[in-house]
């Protein structure tokens, strides 16, 4: 999965955002002294290869209304990890899901699944739906509720060929 | 950070946030093709979502990039910072370029970051340096199987 350098010029150019305009790929292409046709094959092969996992918006939860964010830490027995880990991740409420590494003795949760709402009660709420449905294959869980962003910066990437 | 508050959201805003987190055309006129799907002019959708990321409420519209995918590398991270030495401890953290966010969290891991290094190696050394540099042990988090992402705005 190869990217060479004017797909790199294109990330670079993009991390910003593209522009709110008829033609977007056109002003991208304009900056970077290529064709609209080349731009936009290059953007639909990145998205083929998945070094592009999607183009769209990302929405701030806060700004939504939903201030209440919990990260739901799960542990699940590992024979059945994978098979649950996709329900959850495929709930409405829950925004990301992986399976992580325990941290024995301190950390024993494998999956992770972040919940979003509008208060900390929706949050419960929602985090007893995921526990019913991992029931009896789920040995203890916990939520951290995040009080404070500390940073936020997006993807930084290194300009040039590699 | 501008926050618009979620009623000022009408259903039009919501059902663009919902539509445009699916996807977007690749075609010379994208945003034509997106209006056209959800029954709008393209002029109505590029001044909602320019409205919608000038207010905040839309961080970022455009392609997202798999780091691993570009030779990069993601790692979770998570810390038990005393009180006392929080703030000095969350300075050091940030201040490291390696160190994408960043949030508190009430828990006895009060600080959970994400490190995001151009090859894996650079995560050890991140790590390791936030280590030396603080004298608190950094447990390391990273994705082992990732499940689809769905996120839908309440309608």
């Amino acid at each position: 999965m190869s990217i060479d350098a004017v797909d790199r010029r294109i990330i670079a150019a993009t991390q910003g955002g593209l522009a709110f305009e008829a033609a977007p790929y056109a002003v991208l292409a304009d900056r970077l002294g290529l064709s609209e046709a080349e731009v936009i094959d290059r953007l639909a092969s990145m998205q083929a290869r998945g070094v592009i996992r999607r183009i769209g918006v990302a929405p701030n939860h806060y700004a939504l209304g939903l201030t209440a964010n919990g990260m739901t830490v799960w542990d699940v027995d590992d024979a059945v990890a994978v098979v649950l880990g996709e329900k959850v991740g495929a709930l409405d409420d829950v925004s990301h899901a992986y399976l992580r590494p325990r941290n024995l003795p301190q950390w024993p949760y494998n999956l992770f699944a972040m919940v979003h709402g509008t208060t900390r009660a929706e949050v419960e709420e929602k985090r007893a739906r995921i526990a019913a449905l991992l029931g009896e294959a789920c040995r203890t869980h916990d939520v951290l509720y995040s009080t404070r962003i500390l940073k936020k910066t997006g993807l930084r990437l290194v300009e040039g060929d590699r | 950070m501008k926050r618009k508050a979620a009623h000022e959201l009408d259903a039009t805003d919501r059902r663009i946030l919902n539509a445009l987190q699916e996807g977007f055309p690749l075609v010379p006129r994208p945003y034509a093709a997106a209006a056209a799907e959800l029954g709008l002019t393209e002029a109505a959708l590029i001044g909602r979502l320019k409205a919608m990321r000038e207010s905040g409420v839309i961080t970022r519209f455009g392609p997202f990039f798999d780091a691993a995918a570009l030779g990069g590398a993601f790692c979770l991270c998570a810390m038990a910072v005393p009180e006392e030495r929080f703030e000095a401890v969350a300075e050091a953290v940030n201040a490291r370029p390696e160190v994408a966010h960043n949030y508190a969290r009430a828990h006895q891991l009060n600080m959970w970051f994400v490190l995001a290094t151009e090859t894996p190696d650079g995560i050890e050394a991140a790590a390791s340096a936030i280590e030396a540099g603080t004298g608190i042990p950094v447990l390391r988090f990273p994705k082992l199987h990732e499940f689809f992402i769905g996120f839908r705005v309440a309608a």
